[in-house]
């Protein structure tokens, strides 16, 4: 009878812990998930090239680093001892310069971005960052291309962002010649062009205007960086930000290629009737039919 | 007389010193890794590349990169491979006390602990030593349901460590809070309680070849090898039989070793027992 009791208190005192532990998980985990679950990136952060998208990326990276010491190491590094890219750290982002620029104020610890105001990626030919990645968060086949028939490493497939500009405070746009950033521009004159436009104001002036061109922008930043307005009137969005959607009931008809996307179009055939017409029409349940 | 001194002293601090040695080493090779772009080993604890060559990775982040479904490449899986064979194979679970850096903070908080006499068992925050298994488990399955590798995004050992090679930005304070809270609410309260990292190695390399041997007919019961060891349930063998520490959740730091003054615990390897010392002398005889 005794013995039975103790029984039945240790039993009571195993489910009673057990609940406890299970209470006390889903607790800390509320917690621990939703601490997690908040700690995504700014929209606005800008990955090494060769980056997953945002959600793979941060499943994938093992928050190493080694990317960033790749690319601080780099032989032909223009300042020795600094890096473009840099790893989330808590607390987020402190800015390198005083003057305003973007950058993300929220990047997940551990995580490498970088910051085009502060340091633009300088594209090197043999993209030490992405190659240097253990885990393929960086994967070099997103940054190649087939020359010869071999895979070569292609630094200008990248993909990091799209460089965006403000046309209102472009000087260009004012009338004043400045093509800092198309000169700075790795990919100059397929990235990024100056086009002519007549100056109405003086009548007598051209603009030189700079566009960027999303095909072949990699948005390396370099343009954001050599950018002379007190805020850079040139800048490098992640691409989803960057651009627009027309969808595709808007079809530019003027293009060769545009008839490959009218083709699928298929027309319904009726078959002919086999009665005559005085026959169908006469037929009684023709509201039915 | 004095030079004797410090001889001692060095012996009976040789595996606390050589364990600093070690963790400082590793943090500076690390460190010197980003800033001055040696080769030795870069990276961080996460993931590394030893002589440009070898990878290392940590298992406990590759095995939450699996929970959070992420197929990760041969490199890092090469690497975790390697660090977990080495641990379980052979060091039991050494990189908490000659890697990890987070245990010179642990360790400084239990030392000044013992120097403000704040050792009191009523004033510590008491709960089972098990809760790391817990948090184990549940860092997996958050990692499940989020998609993401849970432990890595508030690990005060990857925040430190990366914070001191990277750059450390807030994450001074995680470490401030591990180290008040070893201090002031319960000692050995990360380490031995909470660190689901510690955890996951206490499991897999339980049963790993370097163990602590205790020769119970030396013992004098004194019990320095309990007061000073940090994980005291592993050592339940102390006076009362010859053996290995068997626990997985040994950290074979060897601070019981040196604070034995009877020559009653040594390290040696698991299944060979030290020469001499494999009997009780009453066997021996019997024999």
């Amino acid at each position: 009878m005794e013995k039975d009791t103790k029984h039945g208190l240790n039993r009571r005192k195993f489910i009673i812990s057990s609940v406890q532990a299970v209470g006390l998980s889903m607790i800390g985990g509320l917690v621990w998930g939703a601490y997690v679950s908040e700690d995504k990136s700014s929209p606005i952060v800008l990955r090494p090239p060769g980056a997953l998208k945002e959600e793979d990326f941060v499943k994938k990276c093992i928050k190493c680093g080694l990317c960033v010491e790749a690319c601080k190491h780099r032989p032909n590094n223009p300042n020795p001892g600094t890096a473009t890219l840099a790893l989330g750290t808590p607390g987020g982002h402190k800015p390198k310069k005083s003057t305003p620029h973007i950058y993300p104020d929220k990047v997940p610890i551990g995580t490498p971005y970088f910051v085009p105001r502060e340091v633009p990626c300088y594209m090197c030919q043999n993209i030490p960052c992405t190659v240097a990645c253990p885990t393929g968060a960086l994967e070099p086949n997103k940054v190649t291309s087939i020359k010869n028939g071999r895979k070569v490493l292609d630094i200008n497939k990248a993909k990091m962002g799209l460089a965006v500009i403000d046309m209102e405070s472009c000087i260009a746009f004012w009338g004043i010649q400045c093509d800092a950033c198309y000169r700075a521009c790795p990919v100059i004159d397929k990235a990024l062009t100056i086009e002519y436009m007549k100056n109405e104001r003086t009548g007598k002036h051209a603009y030189l205007v700079p566009v960027v061109h999303s095909k072949h922008c990699t948005g390396c930043g370099m343009c954001e960086y050599a950018c002379v307005t007190e805020k850079p009137s040139i800048f490098v969005l992640p691409i989803h930000l960057a651009k627009g959607k027309a969808g595709s009931h808007y079809v530019k008809g003027w293009e060769k290629k545009v008839d490959v996307k009218l083709k699928p179009q298929t027309f319904h055939k009726t078959k002919k009737s086999e009665k005559s017409p005085e026959e169908y029409l006469n037929t009684e349940d023709l509201f039915n039919e | 007389m004095n030079s004797n001194k410090i001889l001692k002293f060095l012996y009976k601090h040789r595996f606390l010193l050589s364990r600093r040695i070690v963790q400082l080493s590793i943090l500076f090779l690390y460190f010197a890794g980003n800033a001055y772009g040696w080769t030795i080993l870069k990276g961080n604890l996460s993931a590394s590349l030893f002589m440009e060559t070898i990878p290392f990775a940590d298992p406990y982040a590759v095995l939450q990169m699996f929970a959070a479904g992420a197929l990760v490449s041969i490199d890092v899986l090469l690497g975790a491979f390697l660090i977990l064979f080495f641990y379980a194979v052979i060091g039991g679970r050494a990189f908490c006390s000659w890697v990890c850096p987070i245990n010179m903070v642990t360790d400084l908080a239990n030392w000044i602990r013992k120097k403000l006499k704040l050792d009191k068992d009523e004033w510590q925050l008491r709960f089972s030593r098990k809760t790391r298994y817990w948090i184990l488990g549940l860092s997996l399955i958050l990692s499940f349901l989020l998609a993401v590798p849970a432990f890595e995004f508030i690990s005060p050992i990857s925040m430190l460590h990366r914070g001191v090679v990277f750059g450390m930005g807030l994450g001074w304070a995680a470490v401030l809070g591990v180290f008040l809270f070893e201090l002031f609410v319960t000692k050995n309260g990360w380490c031995g309680h909470l660190c689901p990292l510690g955890a996951f190695y206490s499991l897999a390399t339980s049963k790993s070849a370097i163990r602590v041997y205790h020769y119970q007919p030396n013992c004098t019961l004194c019990m320095n090898c309990k007061n000073i060891c940090p994980e005291k349930q592993v050592l339940p063998i102390i006076g009362k039989e010859n053996g290995f520490v068997i626990s997985g959740e040994c950290i074979n730091c060897g601070r019981c070793i040196e604070v034995c003054n009877d020559d009653a615990l040594q390290f040696a390897f698991r299944y060979l027992p030290p020469k001499g010392k494999e009997k009780m002398p009453a066997e021996a005889e019997l024999n």
